[in-house]
Parts: structure tokens; C-alpha cells; sequence
């Protein structure tokens, strides 16, 4: 345990938030949450549905804005950066969106492809952008599916291009909004284990939303809470599990 | 008591509307011209406003220009002035039937194609995706289809024009065995200058109005499958009504300039 904390607190913060609020109109989403993640780490987000998960990581990305709080994303403050900066810092960070999100209207090569589009600060100028969706393909599996269109996948499959497209970029941050959700239990363990291989391959650091305790507990390195608005309480599985706060144990049943 | 302060929040969420359409309309002048620019999503949409409304305008036309002709033959006769049937048909459908038809049947199939296509785009966070990912998606998905649609409308209305005038060709060549010269030579010595480049003019606008109002209501869609649904009824409904309000300015404007 103590050895555990120790390796913490000598590690890197990758992303700070700060006193977060958000609140759309009379509906106070957002009370003051905080939260901070280590380099290399898994850091699982818990909470009820709708008690603002999806929010908060998209207020790490630009799409949502924030009424007040400060967000810092590997030194940098977002609130204060131009569109492009913007762009050069989101090429860092890797979004699944909690419904995969797939253009479509494109293939699945294309759907790959289109990160690359506009990166390519990145990467300089892009000739042969096929080595790289194959990589990413490779990497979660699906090499075959390169020219399906998204209507022809399962919802699994979905998912896992999702990731590759998110992969693609080769992001030091991956935000994960509910990777397992809606998936049977045997799909879902081998996006857990895809989500494990992608963070030892390219160590990436990593905020995973989940509702599901087999998800959180195979990859979590420290879990938080989000209850009422605020980072309720944080520490790894094991503690969590064994706390009596009755709103904690509420979520362990 | 209570129906007057209905009708007023009504007249007010309307105004509000418009003014949200007319931000909306500003941020696409804004982007249109700054680089870089999509153009080879340009020609995909163009390809699928232009060119996918094509058989649908086309045969719409051809109709209209044969019932008209059929329709007006009887009275035209009785005043002894069936002579005058191809400028009349000429000056009716290309100065006013070609653009409107036109412009209503592709606020139908184009305007609320884009509609439910941005609206449900939005509501499974594509649009966000693609701002995630560098691309932005204005320019993307609203600049190219407002640009498509602003082109391609003036082609279709003269596509739907030529064919409406042959379909009227048909049935005086039916009745009175006129030549396909005589009759296209009768109808355009009818024409002015002054039909032709109003009439032309407002294509644009039509087209204009079709895809930006298709793109405001599916760019901001609500949330959920019946946002989608209303997004494209909505995009319908407006566009029409605006097309109807723009061809109205349009008349009264060309009735001051050539007085
Ligand atoms: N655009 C919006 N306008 C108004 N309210 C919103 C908007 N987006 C989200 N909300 C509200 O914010 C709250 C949090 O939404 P969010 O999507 O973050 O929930 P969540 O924690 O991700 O839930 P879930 O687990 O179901 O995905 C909800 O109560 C929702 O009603
Ligand atoms: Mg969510």
C-alpha cells in the first residue's frame, strides 16, 4: 500500500482538473470536481448514469465548456489556447466515444484515415497513410475489416475500430467513455484486455468511464467516485471495496 | 388571455430562430472563403444534391410541361390565340413554375436528406469526432453542402426548365404538328434578357436557402432519434416557407428594376 503511494507521488501529472463547475441551467452537473492523472496510469471514473461523466471528459477535449475550474493537460491550460493549439494538443489524446461515433458514411479505411487528414503537424506530410491504418488495425485485430462499412460491423467490432481510429494518432492520453458497455461479458473482457495491451505497448495514460466492476477492477490502478457532482472519494479497488460509506458500498453490490 | 401570450412566445421562439439561423448563416460566410478548403467532399456533394436530384426534377418537369399545355389549350382556343401557347408557356415556367417547382421539390429531397443526415451525424457524436480530430466540421460538413446546393440548384432548374418546355413542345407537335425549331424559336423571341437573368438569379438563393437551413436544423440537432426526425421535417417545412418568401422578394425586386 504504502509502496504503492510512494511510486505515485514521483510520478508525472499528466492531466490537472481543478474545481470543476458545470451546470445547464437549473441542473448543477458539476460541483467542484477535481481529479488527477498519474503518467502510465489507469484511472477509473465511476458514477451514476447521468451524474455527468460523459461531460467531464469532454471538457478535457474542448467539446464542452466549462463555467468555471481549470483544466491542465500535460502543462498546458486549455481554456487559453487557440483553435489550433487546441488541434496540436488533441493529437496527444485519444477519445472513444461512449457510441464508437464511426463516420457512416465512410469505410472503415476511410474512417481511420480521416485523423490523418489534418494531424499532420504530428507526423509532417503523409504518403503512405496505409502502413499506419494497417498498424492500428493490427493492433486491435481487425485487419480484415479494413473495407466493411460500419453498418456491416457487430457493436464489438464497432468498438474495437473505434479504438484503432483513436490509436491511430498515437495519443500519450486515451479517455475512454463506457469502452464495455453494451457488449456481452466475453467481448467485454477482450476490449479490457486490448485497453491492458494498448497501455503496455504504448504507454499511454489512461481515464476509463465504466459502469462494469469486472472492467474497473481488471484495469483500474486507482478508481474515483463521481457523486453529486464532486470526486467523492478516491483510492484503488481494494480500498474502495472495503469502505462502509454506505453511498461507496452502494456501488459494490 | 392565455391564447395571446401562447401566439407571443411562439412569435418569440420564432424570432429567436431566425436569429440563431441568421448567426448561423454568418459563421458560413466567414469559413467559406478561409482555407483549407474540402473540395473533394465539395464534389461528392454535389454529386449527390445535383446529380441524385436530377431524374426526379427532370421527370417533374416533363409533367408539368405537358399538363399545363394540355390544361390551357381549351382556353386559348376559344380566344382564337393558341398561337400564343409557346411564349406563354415560356415566360410562365422559366420565369416563375421552373424556379419554384424546382426549389420546392429539392427543399423536399435535398433539404431534409441533409436534415436527418447532419441530425443523426450529431446525435451519435460524429460531428464531435470529427472535431476531435483536427477536422473542422463546419467547414466539413455545412460549408460543402451550402456551396453544393447553391451551385447545383440553377442547373436543376434549368435541367427541369428544358424539360418542362419539351413536354409542352410534345403536345402542341401532337395537336399541331409544329416543328421542334418553330416552337423553341417561338418561345425564347418571347423571352427577355430581363426573365432570363432574375429568373437565374434566385435559383441561387433558393439553392442557398435549402442548404442552410437543411444544415442549421441538423447541426443542431437535439438529442435523440426524434430530434433527427424533426430536424428534417423542420429543415422541409422552413425552407419552403423561405422559399416561397425569397421568390416574392425576388418578384418584387425585378418588377422595380425593369419598370
Ligand atoms: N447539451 C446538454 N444540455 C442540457 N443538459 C445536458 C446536456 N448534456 C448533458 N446534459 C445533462 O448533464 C447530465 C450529465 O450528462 P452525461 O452525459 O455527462 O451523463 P453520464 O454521467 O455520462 O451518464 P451515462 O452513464 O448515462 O452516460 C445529465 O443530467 C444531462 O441531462
Ligand atoms: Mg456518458
Amino acid at each position: 500500500m504504502s509502496s504503492n503511494k510512494e511510486l505515485t507521488q514521483e510520478k508525472k501529472i499528466v492531466v490537472s482538473i481543478q474545481d470543476l463547475f458545470i451546470s445547464f441551467g437549473d441542473n448543477h452537473v458539476l460541483n467542484g470536481f477535481s481529479l488527477e492523472l498519474f503518467e502510465g496510469e489507469n484511472l477509473v471514473v465511476m458514477g451514476k448514469s447521468g451524474c455527468g461523466k460523459s461531460i467531464m471528459i469532454k471538457c478535457l477535449i474542448g467539446l464542452q465548456s466549462v463555467d468555471s475550474g481549470s483544466i491542465n493537460i500535460m502543462g498546458t491550460e486549455i481554456a487559453n489556447l487557440e483553435k489550433e493549439q487546441l488541434d496540436d494538443l488533441r493529437t496527444e489524446i485519444g477519445f472513444l466515444f461512449q457510441g464508437s461515433a464511426l463516420y457512416d458514411s465512410m469505410s472503415v479505411r476511410e474512417n481511420l484515415d480521416f485523423p490523418l487528414r489534418r494531424h499532420t503537424n504530428k507526423f509532417g506530410v503523409l504518403n503512405n497513410t496505409d502502413a499506419m491504418i494497417i498498424e492500428a488495425l493490427r493492433s486491435v485485430g481487425l485487419e480484415s475489416a479494413i473495407d466493411l462499412m460500419p453498418s456491416e460491423l457487430s457493436g464489438g467490432m464497432k468498438r474495437r475500430i473505434a479504438l484503432a481510429r483513436t490509436l491511430i494518432l498515437k495519443p500519450k492520453i486515451i479517455l475512454y467513455d463506457e469502452p464495455t458497455t453494451g457488449l456481452d461479458p466475453i467481448t467485454s473482457k477482450e476490449i479490457v484486455l486490448l485497453m491492458k495491451s494498448i497501455q503496455e505497448t504504448y504507454k499511454t495514460s489512461s481515464i476509463i468511464i465504466t459502469h462494469d466492476m469486472d472492467c474497473a477492477r481488471a484495469i483500474s490502478n486507482r478508481m474515483i467516485l463521481l457523486i453529486d457532482g464532486i470526486a467523492y472519494v478516491t483510492g484503488t479497488f481494494e480500498e474502495l471495496s472495503k469502505s462502509i460509506d454506505p453511498k461507496v458500498k452502494a456501488f459494490f453490490k | 388571455m392565455t391564447i395571446a401570450k401562447n401566439n407571443s412566445s411562439r412569435l418569440l421562439s420564432f424570432f429567436d430562430e431566425f436569429g440563431k439561423l441568421s448567426i448561423f448563416a454568418v459563421r458560413f460566410f466567414k469559413e467559406v472563403f478561409k482555407p483549407p478548403y474540402e473540395f473533394s467532399e465539395l464534389l461528392r456533394q454535389c454529386y449527390n444534391i445535383g446529380i441524385k436530384s436530377l431524374l426526379l426534377v427532370g421527370v417533374t418537369g416533363f409533367i408539368i410541361g405537358l399538363v399545363f399545355t394540355l390544361q390551357s389549350r381549351p382556353t386559348l382556343q376559344e380566344f382564337g390565340a393558341v398561337s400564343w401557347m409557346p411564349s406563354m408557356v415560356g415566360i410562365s415556367i422559366i420565369r416563375e413554375i421552373g424556379p419554384l417547382v424546382t426549389a420546392l421539390i429539392c427543399a423536399g429531397r435535398v433539404g431534409s436528406g441533409i436534415g436527418a443526415e447532419l441530425g443523426s451525424m450529431r446525435v451519435t457524436e460524429q460531428i464531435d469526432a470529427m472535431d476531435v480530430s483536427g477536422t473542422n466540421p463546419f467547414k466539413y460538413l455545412v460549408v460543402t453542402r451550402v456551396v453544393a446546393a447553391t451551385l447545383m440548384l440553377p442547373i436543376l432548374t434549368i435541367v427541369g426548365d428544358a424539360l418542362a418546355l419539351y413536354g409542352s413542345y410534345l403536345v402542341e407537335f401532337n395537336k399541331d404538328d409544329v416543328s421542334l425549331q418553330l416552337y423553341f424559336g417561338e418561345v425564347f423571341s418571347a423571352l427577355e434578357f430581363g426573365d432570363l437573368i432574375p429568373s437565374t438569379i434566385k435559383t441561387f438563393f433558393f439553392g442557398f436557402a435549402i442548404g442552410i437551413v437543411g444544415c442549421f436544423k441538423g447541426y443542431n440537432c437535439d438529442k435523440g432519434t426524434v430530434g433527427v426526425g424533426l430536424a428534417a421535417n423542420e429543415a422541409v417545412v422552413y425552407t419552403s416557407m423561405l422559399i416561397f418568401i425569397l421568390d416574392f422578394i425576388a418578384v418584387l425586386l425585378t418588377d422595380i428594376f425593369y419598370e
